[in-house]
């Protein structure tokens, strides 16, 4: 499609009205132009297909291969096509599946007021009391940055510092605080939420971060004017406008305790439990019809509560 | 903002925030100094000396498993799944753009790829490639599985740069005779391209860094993540912190380039400005 000056002189009057991402008609009649609309019509499809695709062959049907197989029955050297409930019946009558759910469900719930507070704080901080845009960017990078490195490794480093003769104990006992190393710091319920706090804190602050960056100053001025302290300006201006945030960020957290299984196995050191720990260790051992009914029913626990913060905020809006 | 003073409460938030980023970077900065332990030193503290006992450890094969391959692999995986995390949420950017019937359905299945538990993904793959009777390769099923993970980061960060985006630039270009080509190369892409550039760098250090996506997807041959992870359950020796540290100093090389990249395009920019001013 090739537009000259002659052809289509550029008339503020029609490009104004034209809406955003739409490529105006071409004067110009013929074979040409309806190729172009034809192309303008299909293009979406085709920019699409290749996220559609990958999404499809790899998220989609391998999640319905998980429906399908969590009706098979299976033996100890085999798995065998069938349509049986069994693997449902087995794991809804087990009171370890309740228990494993509780506690599971008492990870992220701790994690998700933890990282919340965590969060708030540090995007507030970041957001209101930073007024250089300079330092506002370098502390939010400084924030960042240890996402983007691995979780193992960031999981593996807490050993030297919470193990028996680790560095707090040691210090603790060299300051006289206690006598005998603490032993809960490590290889407990405690270590596997410090670290869920540690890889995690930060899908707290982005969002809720973005969410303050747009709030309009002028409220906050308002608010001062109108004779609100402090606090009371964080509490009734900036806490309700940061509400999508917090609820990105809350999905995310939850969504990804919910569903974890490694910082389970490597901080508890064997001792406690988590649903995605359960499905891990039923995959280990090649029972995959138990592993599969177990994940199904994970993800339909996952999506609910996703579904209920999601009543919360429009995400579209939000981005 | 005029009101410069600052009360209590901003020496309060300041003391949170060191704590913050204190507990961010200490432990990571305990095992860098860890991993020089001397030959003789364990897991923990004291130092029993200082040496690069561990990094050499760490390079002879027997020492520890497949180190090198797996670190290659790891590499070359990365990259691939960069090229098209950039290049597909690009091209859905632009999609996304206007209307197309389905698009409702591909934004939620791309947001429920975040929401879907990694161990799902694995599984699923896994046993899809099982009844498929196909073998699943760190460069085939793994590759996949890691996209699921990239594209929604990839998409909502080209989503993010679309929705504040001034259409006014592409019409100015048109109006100007440019052709839909010319104006997505020479004025779409030129904007966009820092955040691209942080698509490409999310697409790299997630895929480089996952682990549970790839526990049932990889094959035979190990990623570095589940080399790493095998040995934190049969190494006891300080060679695990020295392959950790190793593997950081390489992804902070890494968004240091990238930070570095994108603060020279900022600065190459503001002088053009400055120039035409």
């Amino acid at each position: 499609m090739t537009v000259t000056a002659a052809h289509a002189p550029p008339d503020p009057a029609v490009s104004g009205r034209v809406p955003s991402g739409h490529v105006p008609p071409t004067t110009k009649p013929g074979g040409g132009a309806v190729r172009a609309r034809r192309w303008r019509r299909l293009a979406p499809y085709l920019q699409a297909a290749p996220l559609a695709v990958t999404l499809v062959l790899f998220l989609l049907i391998p999640i319905l291969t998980i429906l399908v197989v969590s009706f098979w029955d299976y033996d100890s050297v085999r798995v065998i096509p069938d349509f049986v409930l069994t693997n449902y019946a087995e794991l809804l009558t087990s009171p370890v599946t309740w228990k494993t759910y509780l506690n599971t469900l008492k990870f992220a719930g701790l994690t998700w007021a933890i990282t919340l507070v965590i969060g708030f704080t540090v995007a507030y901080f970041l957001a209101f009391h930073v007024h250089s845009t300079v330092w506002q960017m370098v502390l939010f990078l400084v924030c960042t940055i240890p996402f983007w490195t691995s979780n193992i490794i960031r999981m593996i480093s807490w050993i030297p510092f919470l193990g028996r003769n680790g560095l707090l104990n040691s210090t603790l006992i060299a300051a006289g605080v206690i006598d005998q190393p603490l032993e809960f710091l490590l290889f407990s319920d405690f270590s596997v939420v410090l670290a869920y706090v540690h890889l995690n804190a930060l899908f707290m602050v982005v969002p809720i971060f973005n969410s303050m960056m747009r709030i309009d100053r002028a409220l906050v001025e308002a608010a001062r004017d109108a004779g609100a302290k402090g606090w009371q300006v964080v509490w009734n201006v900036i806490l309700p406008l940061s509400k999508p945030g917090i609820a990105i960020g809350s999905i995310f957290v939850v969504t990804l305790v919910m569903g974890d299984f490694i910082t389970v196995r490597l901080m508890s050191g064997g001792q406690s439990a988590s649903i995605g720990l359960m499905i891990a260790n039923e995959i280990s051992l090649l029972q995959y019809p138990a592993a599969a009914a177990n994940a199904v029913i994970l993800l339909a626990v996952v999506l609910l509560m996703v579904a209920a913060m999601l009543r919360v905020v429009d995400i579209r809006k939000e981005l | 903002m005029p009101s410069a003073r600052r009360g209590l409460s901003f020496y309060l938030l300041t003391a949170f925030f060191g704590l913050f980023v204190l507990f961010l970077y200490g432990p990571t900065v305990t095992i860098l100094v860890l991993s020089f332990q001397g030959p003789e030193g364990g897991l923990t503290f004291p130092m029993n000396g200082v040496s690069l006992h561990w990094f050499r450890n760490l390079f002879q094969q027997q020492a520890v498993g497949d180190f090198g391959g797996s670190f290659r692999r790891s590499l070359a995986l990365g990259l691939v799944v960069m090229v098209l995390t950039v290049l597909f949420s690009l091209l859905a950017g632009f999609a996304f753009r206007r209307r197309f019937v389905g698009s409702n359905a591909l934004f939620y299945l791309t947001v429920a790829s975040l929401i879907v538990p990694s161990i799902l993904v694995s599984l699923g793959i896994g046993l899809l490639f099982n009844i498929l009777g196909l073998e699943p390769t760190w460069y085939g099923s793994a590759m996949g599985a890691h996209l699921t993970w990239t594209l929604p980061f990839g998409l909502l960060i080209v989503f993010a740069i679309f929705n504040r985006f001034n259409p006014a630039y592409e019409e100015a270009a048109r109006d100007l005779g440019a052709t839909p080509w010319q104006t997505v190369r020479h004025v779409v892409l030129p904007i966009l391209l820092p955040s691209l550039i942080g698509v490409g760098m999310s697409g790299f250090t997630l895929s480089y860094d996952e682990f549970a996506r790839t526990l049932m997807t990889a094959g035979s041959f190990n990623t570095l993540p589940l080399e790493i992870y095998g040995m934190t359950t049969n190494v006891t020796t300080p060679v695990l912190y020295a392959l950790g540290s190793l593997t950081t100093v390489f992804s902070f090389t890494i968004i240091g380039v990238v930070l570095m990249t994108l603060a020279g395009l900022r600065r190459r920019r503001l002088g053009h400005t400055g120039g035409a001013a």
